[in-house]
């Protein structure tokens, strides 16, 4: 299956140039951006490091999201998916490819972005050093936790439920704490953003560029977190291809 | 003596849902061959509508059959669940010797399929989608495989461009080479010459036809095409409204019903009222 989706990337350098297409702009933005607080006033360089900081681990989580989804979608653009449903491929095998492919698009689409913004705007996220594995490592298996459920919604729903694949992580952007702390979140609402995986990422981030601490505990509570979201992700996964089966869906996938 | 005799319905036999309709033409195999596929009571209910009504049918192993039927009728929905792709609302689909609705992946490998209503990725090479489904059916030396796929339906020229931008009928042929890449014991073909010319037509039938001698494979076949179900099926199957309204050979149905030909029959059928 992988070689599938490699086959794919490479019939076409339209879609590689675009994998990295939205993250530049989105970095060319918030990077000039951070150019003008900076200029504005040299105390606020950390507030502006934060800022470049965040954008570049939301595109992590959201483009990997996007990778796992649009590699499904592929399928049923294609009217592959029932080619792929009836021959010997197990759900874990095509969930695995899914996963291995939203990686190898992420690194596409993000570490030409990491250099540009350190050529254009001297902001170095390497800078994080080793915590940076851990928060991207913590970030894409949340993209691959959300990706399962809209995959499994396709399925179940047909490309009614493709919107799903933009619209799901943007609920989760003022939830999940990416630009402020958690702190400014209203009592009531901050267990809610402690329920988010990638709250725990934003807010080591903040504590990494802020403080220079690594807070392994947020990591290793977000890192159990994810675990349990995989679980549900697939079994989600799994129910929803099951009722496919059920309704007949499949049969008139990418119509 | 037919391998497939039919049987009068067993008015007590349970059902498996309270609403299902009773009658049907079940039919069963000759105890002496072993079966490739057996459908027994299949139901595939869409909300209201019985997309498939309570048929039963067996295929014996090494044998071409034909499903016929118009649009509608039942056919595609019934090979998909002799695939395993939808789940019957009752009955079963049991292929060599395991239900389809639960145990496919252990025979999924042994079958393939054909049809139009599904495609291949068009970005990807004629080559890549059958090395893709080669590797995919665990199929040993997948290159030779391919190379002797596209002698045998004329794809050398075309083996490196993208499926996308084949014609129609060059389409028809790679998914009928996909179809065959793993040598499957099963094979299921949903209108496998549907926009051929009839020369390449005529060419596939042969490979089918070989194919099915050499390998002794058990083919599904719904077409059409009645020249064609003549020509390649030992039975044919006729549905219509997800109902098996008559079966036999060909010879036998056009007997029965005093015809010259398959054709006739088909559409006497279509036209009565069922």
């Amino acid at each position: 299956m992988t070689a599938r989706y490699c086959y794919l990337l490479k019939s076409s350098w339209l879609r590689l140039l675009e994998l990295a297409y939205w993250p530049t702009m989105q970095m060319l933005v918030w990077g000039f951006l951070y150019t003008f607080l900076y200029a504005s006033d040299s105390n606020l360089l950390n507030t502006a490091g934060l800022l470049l900081g965040a954008v570049l681990l939301w595109d992590v989580l959201f483009r990997g999201q996007l990778g796992f989804t649009f590699t499904f979608l592929e399928e049923v653009w294609s009217r592959n998916l029932p080619n792929l449903m009836m021959s010997p491929l197990k759900p874990t095998e095509l969930a695995a490819s899914l996963m291995l492919m939203s990686l190898v698009r992420l690194l596409i689409g993000t570490i030409p972005v990491t250099f540009l913004t350190l050529l254009l705007f001297a902001f170095n996220i390497y800078a994080l050093g080793l915590p940076l594995i851990a928060l991207f490592i913590n970030l894409v298996l949340t993209g691959w936790a959300v990706g399962l459920v809209i995959s499994g919604l396709v399925m179940r729903h047909g490309l009614g439920a493709e919107s799903l694949a933009y619209s799901v992580m943007i609920l989760l952007l003022p939830l999940c704490c990416v630009y402020y702390p958690i702190w400014v979140l209203p009592a009531w609402l901050q267990p809610v953003a402690w329920s988010l995986a990638p709250t725990y990422v934003f807010e080591g981030m903040r504590a990494v560029l802020l403080d220079g601490v690594f807070r392994a505990d947020l990591m290793l509570e977000c890192f159990a977190l994810n675990i349990a979201y995989l679980a549900v992700g697939f079994a989600t996964f799994l129910y929803l291809l099951r009722s496919a089966r059920h309704n007949g869906t499949l049969l008139t996938m990418g119509e | 003596m037919n391998l497939i005799e039919k049987f009068h319905p067993d008015e007590n036999r349970p059902l498996g849902t309270a609403d299902m309709p009773r009658y049907s033409p079940p039919v069963s195999v000759n105890a002496e061959i072993a079966s490739a596929i057996t459908v027994e009571y299949l139901c595939k209910k869409y909300g209201a509508h019985w997309a498939v009504d309570d048929v039963s049918f067996v295929v014996p192993k090494g044998r071409t059959i034909g499903l016929l039927g118009g649009n509608g009728a039942g056919k595609t929905t019934t090979i998909a669940m002799i695939m395993g792709l939808v789940v019957p609302t009752a009955g079963r689909a049991v292929v060599l010797g395991h239900d389809m609705a639960r145990e496919r992946h252990k025979v999924l490998g042994r079958m393939n399929f054909e049809s139009p209503y599904v495609a291949l990725p068009s970005r990807l090479t004629v080559r890549e989608n059958l090395t893709v489904f080669g590797r995919l059916y665990g199929v040993p030396n997948v290159k030779e495989r391919i190379d002797a796929l596209a002698q045998d339906f004329d794809l050398v020229p075309i083996l490196d461009r993208a499926t996308g931008k084949l014609s129609a009928g060059q389409k028809t042929r790679v998914s009928v080479a996909k179809a065959l890449i793993n040598q499957p014991e099963i094979l299921l073909l949903d209108e496998p010459t549907a926009s051929l010319d009839p020369d390449r037509a005529e060419w596939v039938r042969s490979c089918l036809e070989i194919y099915q001698k050499q390998r002794g494979a058990t083919i599904l076949l719904s077409s059409h095409n009645m020249m064609e179900v003549e020509r390649l099926c030992n039975f044919v199957i006729i549905m219509s409204f997800g109902r098996i309204i008559e079966m036999g050979t060909t010879k036998e149905l056009i007997e029965r019903y005093e015809r010259e030909n398959l054709h006739e029959v088909f559409l006497y059928l279509a036209r009565s009222d069922h």
